[in-house]
């Protein structure tokens, strides 16, 4: 009898196809707008994380200036850092792995005909290991060349294919600014960040050269740092404050001129912003699934009145009122169920559009498609109940006299 | 049990409105039909013929008096039982023929069965079967829209009696037929009645298709003013 009841809702579900068609337009924006939203929103939380892993999620960067986060103003009257603070953290602390002191400049890189204005940094080997590059081809700068300031450099992806098109770079010079530098490696890409920032887009020379031939002071701008696998960031982190406080003379009660930003903390916050937009426009997208359901309601409180002198018919042949019911209802159910179906499917299309598009990857959540599956259930009982029990309710005579 | 009539009234009275307003469909009437009887209920407009036919039919229920259908006491029922004895007990056949549209003949005769809760084969075989008795058996895929008017009605014959009921009510069945047609369909009623048993209680106002009936009721103001066994035309 029940599969009965679906066949017959699918046969006057069908008899009307344009018309069913509109009125689950609404779930099926409702759906597809959950969907696609909740599995952007996946996928960038795991570009993320992805970004953190690729970075290291045990790095620490010390800037000058108070936490921009914190609200500080960021601190350009802060004094900077020395080559000097780098090593004695590096070397003091026991959290701390690798301290890699940066500095940087924007500055036009030549080669021939071709030129870029890039980032350029100075800094050393140490860099490299903490922030997990690899070469593509050449090698990283050998002890002399950084303890002498000699004018080599290592380039990355975006700025060879600037250049150099796909020939090799290494052992080509390239100028910079009045440097002739010449290239003895060049990095792996990482590609863009989730933010949408090109991560290949620098030269890095050895950071006495830097300061010598490009910056023409000794400052050292930022610390990147490494913590030890066995200890935690957090401790890593109180270490660093105390060490830098004792160093920069800070007295007690005031306030630090530097700040320690951790790169998971960093990584949790921006996801943390993807979660509530996310969730946001999930909630905008449930309301236009309420609405959906409304039109569900009006249709077939509508397909009720049209379809009295059917109803009669049924009730005299012998149906019973919660037969009448059940027709009804399983109707209006199956009706949210197509929309949700074409929901799910132009959902997901949409995901797969978004993502790649902002090159994040496409993770479709089994769950969320299911709950959507389910939603549009539940909505088609809700606002299928009421249009079904009033047509379970007509008079078999009356309606039988309707024209 | 067993001896008990088909469908006996007694005392049967059903008022529509109250007091000034009210009106007296039925006014006090005793009607007994045996089984195999072809009964045909005359009378003028507003006299209370539909009104009786609906309260045979469980489809309404009278304000007072009993009402017996075989045996069994129907004003106790609740609606849902009522729908069970029209299920099984009852067909009934419209003046307006009453057929699902786009609905093909073969799926509207199928239709009581459903509710009967046999298999599509079943289904399927019975109202072919239906169907033949009717002679439409030809037109089975198509949908009313693409019958005549005679055919509807006879696809509503089809649908009345393919479940196997004991009465088939017909209300003025040929009131939107022309005579010839009229005939066709009084032909087939009167094959049900004569070769498959089927008690027949039919409403008519014309008195050529009462003919065919086996007793006569002549109905005035809810009241049964004559009640004759006749011979049949030939
Ligand atoms: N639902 C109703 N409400 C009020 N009065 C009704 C209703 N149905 C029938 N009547 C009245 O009952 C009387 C009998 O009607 P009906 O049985 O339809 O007559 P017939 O079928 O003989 O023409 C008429 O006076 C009619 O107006
Ligand atoms: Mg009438």
């Amino acid at each position: 009898m029940l599969w009965e009841t679906v066949r017959l809702a699918i046969q006057a579900i069908f008899r009307n196809a344009l018309r069913s068609f509109l009125t689950v337009l609404g779930i099926v924006i409702g759906v597809a707008a959950v969907i696609a939203m909740v599995t952007v929103g996946q996928g960038s939380t795991e570009q993320v994380t992805a970004d953190v892993e690729k970075l290291g999620a045990n790095v620490l960067m010390v800037l000058p200036g108070q936490d921009p986060m914190e609200g500080g103003p960021v601190g350009t009257a802060d004094p900077m850092f020395t080559v000097r603070d780098n090593d004695m953290l590096e070397n003091q602390l026991a959290s701390v792995g690798l301290s890699a002191p940066i500095s940087q400049s924007r500055a036009r890189v030549v080669f021939g005909n071709e030129n870029r204005r890039t980032d350029v940094v100075g800094t050393d080997n140490r860099y490299f290991e903490a922030a997990r590059w690899t070469l593509a081809r050449g090698r990283f700068f050998d002890p002399a060349e950084v303890q002498s300031g000699k004018p080599v450099c290592v380039l990355g992806e975006t700025v060879r294919r600037d250049l150099f098109g796909y020939a090799d770079p290494v052992g080509e010079t390239v100028r910079i600014r009045a440097l002739s530098c010449e290239i003895v490696g060049l990095l792996q890409s990482k590609g863009a960040s989730t933010f949408g920032a090109d991560q290949d887009d620098f030269v890095i020379m050895p950071i006495k050269t830097f300061h010598r031939r490009i910056a023409g002071n000794s400052d050292v701008s930022t610390l990147f740092v490494s913590v030890r696998e066995d200890a935690s960031t957090e401790r890593a982190k109180e270490e660093i404050e105390i060490l830098m406080r004792e160093i920069r003379r800070i007295g007690r009660g005031e306030e630090d001129d530097f700040s320690v930003m951790d790169m998971k903390q960093l990584a949790t916050m921006l996801s943390g912003i993807t979660d509530i937009l996310t969730g946001l426009l999930s909630a905008v997208a449930a309301v236009s699934l309420v609405v959906g359901g409304i039109g569900i309601m009006n249709i077939m409180l509508v397909s009720v009145t049209e379809r009295t002198r059917e109803i009669g018919i049924r009730l005299a042949i012998g149906a019973q009122a919660r037969q009448v019911l059940l027709q009804f209802l399983v109707e209006a159910i199956i009706l949210s169920l197509i929309g949700g179906l074409i929901g799910i499917a132009l959902g997901l299309g949409l995901a797969i559009l978004g993502t790649n598009w902002l090159s994040i990857p496409f993770t479709p959540d089994p769950g969320i498609v299911l709950l959507a599956f389910g939603f549009s259930a539940l909505v088609g009982i809700v606002f299928g109940f009421f249009p079904a029990r009033r047509a379970a309710r007509l008079d078999p005579i009356e309606a039988l006299r309707h024209e | 049990m067993a001896d008990a009539p088909l469908i006996e009234l007694a005392g049967i009275s059903r008022v529509y409105g109250e007091g000034e307003i009210a009106v007296r469909a039925l006014d006090n009437i005793d009607l007994t039909v045996e089984a195999g009887d072809f009964i045909a209920i005359m009378g003028p407009s507003g006299s209370g013929k539909s009104t009786a036919m609906n309260v045979i039919g469980c489809l309404d229920s009278p304000t007072s008096g009993h009402y017996r259908f075989n045996g069994i006491e129907v004003a106790g029922l609740s609606q849902d039982q009522r729908a069970l004895l029209r299920r099984h007990y009852l067909g009934f056949v419209f003046q307006g023929y009453n057929l699902l549209p786009r609905t093909s003949a073969l799926h509207n005769v199928e239709l009581p069965l459903i509710y009967k809760g046999l298999g599509r084969a079943e289904r399927r075989a019975a109202a072919a079967d239906a169907l033949r008795k009717v002679g439409l058996e030809d037109r089975a895929h198509h949908d009313p829209s693409a019958l005549s008017g005679g055919q509807q009605q006879r696809v509503a014959i089809a649908r009345a009696l393919v479940g196997n009921p004991q009465v088939i009510l017909a209300d003025e069945p040929t009131g939107n037929l022309d005579t010839k047609t009229s005939v066709e369909i009084m032909e087939v009623l009167e094959g049900l009645n004569e070769n498959e048993g089927l008690t027949i209680v039919m409403v008519t106002h014309e008195t050529d298709m009462a003919q065919y009936a086996r007793r006569l009721i002549w109905m005035v103001d809810g009241r049964i003013e004559r009640d004759e066994r006749k011979r049949k035309a030939a």
